[in-house]
């Protein structure tokens, strides 16, 4: 990183009027605080990290912030004047941009009418275009403004919603998570533009889970636990142990991670040559994908979102069917043309990507989210076609107990849980079956360090007393950590699987960029 | 970009509110009789006596407390039935022309073979009613997992075809060779009729109202085929990952309203109208929407929406008699009514908030990730 710790030092030390002041800010849903008397100050040119567990408070802060959301009481001041930020576009009118971790962008569209829907003065698209393709050049954001945002990489995409921030020229970047989607050197062009920017005066407010990330870039690190600011610091002068430790409260435990298995576990999971096409004009067509998972072993497949890694795991679980039975076999009976119940029935469980509306029904209560899962394996949660939810319960607790989500009411909805709560609930819902295979999506996508060891713990619990466990991650890290062998999905093609001590973070990267069949695009 | 303004913003609850959810059809009741009695007042009419009349009069003798419950029983067999399609985000609109085919179907038995009487007649005549209105229901069904329809658009039109059908086939192949050419089929005789139960008037269709609120209540809340429909209703890609069928659900679905629908078309010709006549009802089938939605889709919640229903069908006759207004205002009741659910139905998710700002305000696209944690 090219920014100095001394110069991170003096630039925090000389500060006059600090860009956005919070004080005293207290939020309250109903008898939650979400936050309680937080301080907050970003300092001009300065990249200020904001780290916390799922549901410390960081989401309300930054709604705060950013005007979604109203605070209950406490004043913030922008300049060191009192503002009320009323609503997003009055934080933007302020010189307050925001980068969310999902897009907003229109697929159909090109990158210049994207912008100018956000755009508010009136404008010539042709103007627009120019000014675009000014901006990207100057900050070191390659785009062209004609291209279709469908075209585009999730890296690309990424630099289309930044560039739209940089129009209004803000003098305060808001940036939630920004490197969960990119490959390393996507993320390492990203920290250019950042020090770019703050070195031109303008405070970069940067939500990460990625401690390493956050100790090489910020300046500045404000730590909020149960909706307190529980410590400030140099990230820097901090190990990523420390700061996560600061963040949870207690020491992290480590992994425990025993020897893969030697010797020859029979094959619970075997794709063969499985070939999709398209379900829709923007989604990814599998391409002869082969690939086998062994009892006792974490299989990973990396790779940058968008590459096919939804249409893999639909075609694994069922929720999409192959032509071929023998594409996909679990526990050695050929399923490729079964649903998901008869999947789940041979002993598979599945975990989505999405939380929310796939892996769980928002509006449901945490027990007739068990019976999502669960009502077809014959558990005894559905008898004659009637409901126990005696015993939907009496899962909710056992998942509870092993997996400690923290919850209001001893059965609340599911919409009602933190995002790392309630995946810590989706994944030790299948945990509880123990089931011989486990397909799992972005396991601790989202998820505060706590959350996330408790869950690749279990990953690796399951694997080593038998199952045969499969990763779909964008998360490099996690799959370096938990993985006995690793395969990389580019353009819905996937490499051979190898032993994951062989394989270095480069040669992942170049995978993923689609080096295997030269045709990959550069960025 | 408008300029400097109080507005009224609403704000998502974090939890739908239980109190709104009860509060809601009581507020949108009271918001019907204020409009009504403005309404009445309008038009020269006592707004006091008016609603008197509508809302009151009836209930003040048995014999109209008879005829409420008459009224009301096809309209909550429906509404029971309406409740599984919208549960599952299934827009039955027709619910009226399947039970014009119910009626239809059912009357087939004593019209064709008028002088069967044994002890099967009767029940054939419900089964063929049901199976009548299920069949109706299935051409929307099949046409929106086949083609992809709307079945918004093709239920509704159905109606209007039903309704043809049975007008034509009580002016001609079905009329009564000994009826003086009135448009009516031939009076069922005793043993193809529902039998008087209770009082003068109350048939035995009012203990298929009492068991579809109980059957509804237990199918919806308690087994495995009301869990799919709620979730299919409210996630459908949650509803794939469990394992269910969203395309078998709108069939399923579109039968059971249909065959409830059915069971109220052949109870009202073989029940208090004893004949097939041009028409089977005075709009039961829409009035169930309105019940349904009333009702919140709880069986218990409907039975009572669907008598209070009954009450403006009956008030608006006596309004006819007494006070000389229009059918008509039957008809705008009711209107009001759905119109005043579904706006308090917002109340639940949201709370309004009145908002003072200074400065411009612009369209704000993009709001926070839904996936974000707060």
């Amino acid at each position: 990183m090219d920014t100095a710790p001394s110069a991170k030092l003096e630039r925090r030390a000389g500060d006059g009027t600090p860009t956005l002041e919070a004080s005293q800010i207290v939020k309250d849903f109903g008898p939650l605080r979400a936050n309680d008397l937080v301080d907050f100050a970003i300092q001009p040119g300065e990249i200020h990290a904001l780290l916390g567990e799922n549901g410390a408070g960081k989401s309300t802060l930054v709604k705060i912030l950013y005007g979604s959301l109203q605070p209950t009481s406490g004043e913030v001041r922008w300049k060191g004047q009192p503002v009320v930020v009323a609503n997003p576009a009055a934080a933007r009118r302020l010189g307050i941009g925001m980068v969310f971790q999902h897009f907003s962008l229109f697929d159909a569209l090109t990158v210049t009418e994207n912008i100018s829907l956000a755009l508010e003065d009136k404008h010539r698209l042709d103007d627009l275009a120019r000014k675009i393709e000014t901006v990207s050049e100057d900050y070191g954001l390659p785009l062209r403004p004609s291209s279709t945002v469908a075209d585009l990489s999730v890296g690309e995409r990424q630099r289309v919603e930044i560039v739209r921030c940089l129009l209004q020229e803000p003098e305060l970047i808001i940036m939630d998570e920004p490197t969960s989607v990119l490959t390393p050197q996507e993320a390492s062009d990203l920290f250019k533009t950042l020090n770019r920017l703050a070195g031109e005066g303008c405070s970069v407010l940067y939500i990460s889970h990625r401690l390493e990330e956050v100790k090489e870039l910020c300046h500045h690190a404000t730590i909020l636990r149960h909706g307190k600011v529980v410590a400030e610091c140099d990230p820097a002068e901090e190990t990523a142990g420390r700061l996560a430790s600061m963040m949870v409260g207690a020491d992290v435990e480590a992994l425990e991670r025993r020897a893969a298995p030697s010797g020859d576990h029979p094959v619970r999971l075997r794709i063969a040559g499985l070939s999709l096409s398209k379900p829709h004009a923007f989604a990814t067509a599998l391409d002869d994908i082969s690939l086998e998972v062994r009892g006792g072993e974490i299989v990973s497949i990396a790779g940058v979102a968008g590459n096919g890694q939804d249409e893999l795991f639909d075609a694994l679980s069922g929720e999409r069917t192959a032509g071929d039975a023998n594409a996909i076999t679990i526990n050695d009976k050929p399923c490729g043309a079964n649903g998901i119940t008869a999947r789940r029935r041979l002993d598979a469980g599945f975990v989505p990507e999405e939380r929310l509306g796939h892996g769980a029904v928002p509006r449901f209560k945490l027990s007739q989210n068990v019976v999502l899962t669960r009502h077809g394996t014959g558990e005894g949660l559905v008898r004659s076609g009637v409901l126990d939810f005696v015993a939907a319960r009496g899962v909710v607790h056992t998942v509870t107990e092993r997996f400690d989500v923290r919850k209001a009411a001893p059965d609340p909805e599911a919409g009602s849980l933190s995002g790392g709560n309630l995946q810590k609930f989706v994944v030790g819902r299948e945990y509880d079956r123990r089931p011989g295979v486990l397909v799992v999506s972005q396991p601790t996508w989202g998820v505060d360090a706590g959350a996330a060891t408790a869950i690749r713990q279990a990953l690796i619990d399951l694997a080593r007393a038998g199952s045969a466990v499969l990763v779909i991650s964008q998360d490099l890290d996690e799959i370096l950590e938990i993985s006995d062998r690793i395969a990389v999905i580019s353009q819905g093609r996937l490499s051979e699987a190898r032993v994951a001590s062989g394989i270095t973070r480069e040669e992942i990267g170049l995978l993923m960029g689609g080096a295997h069949d030269g045709g990959g695009d550069a960025h | 970009m408008t300029g400097a303004a109080m507005r009224i913003e609403l704000i998502r609850r974090p939890h739908q509110s239980t109190t709104m959810a009860i509060a809601s059809p009581l507020l949108a009741i009271a918001l019907t009789l204020i409009t009504g009695a403005i309404m009445f007042a309008l038009s020269g009419v006592n707004p006091g006596a008016a609603l008197y009349v509508y809302f009151i009069e009836p209930l003040t003798a048995w014999w109209s407390v008879e005829e409420l419950l008459t009224k009301a029983a096809p309209i909550i067999l429906i509404a029971i039935g309406l409740a599984f399609c919208y549960r599952s985000n299934t827009w039955n609109i027709g619910a009226e022309g399947q039970l014009v085919a119910g009626a239809i179907a059912g009357s087939a038995i004593p019209i064709l073979l008028p002088d069967w009487n044994g002890p099967l007649v009767l029940p054939l005549m419900l089964l063929m009613g049901i199976a009548g209105g299920m069949a109706y229901a299935a051409i929307p069904a099949l046409l929106k997992v086949r083609f992809g329809t709307n079945e918004i658009l093709t239920s509704l039109m159905l109606v209007y075809s039903a309704q043809l059908f049975v007008d034509w086939l009580a002016r001609g192949p079905w009329r009564n060779p000994e009826g003086l050419n009135f448009p009516d089929s031939r009076p069922f005789s005793d043993g193809q009729l529902l039998p008087v139960i209770f009082g003068d008037d109350i048939r035995l269709h009012i203990v298929f109202v009492l068991i579809a609120v109980v059957v509804a209540w237990f199918v919806l809340g308690r087994t495995i085929t009301g869990f799919q429909i709620a979730v299919l209703g409210q996630a459908p890609r949650a509803g794939a990952f469990a394992g269910f069928s969203r395309n078998r659900m709108i069939v399923v679905a579109f039968l059971i309203a249909g065959g409830m629908a059915g069971l109220a078309g052949i109870s009202e010709v073989a029940g208090p109208t004893e004949m097939l006549r041009t028409t089977v009802s005075p709009g039961y089938g829409f009035t169930a929407i309105i019940v349904a939605f009333l009702g919140r889709l709880q069986p218990v919640g409907m039975l009572l929406a669907g008598l209070l229903l009954a009450l403006t069908f009956l008030g608006g006759e006596g309004a006819q008699f007494a006070l000389g207004l229009s059918d008509q205002t039957t008809q705008v009741f009711q209107g009001m009514l759905l119109f005043y659910v579904l706006a308090c139905d917002t109340l639940i998710f949201y709370t309004p908030r009145i908002v003072r700002t200074g400065t411009a305000s612009g369209p704000t696209p993009r709001t926070p990730a839904p996936g974000a944690e707060t």
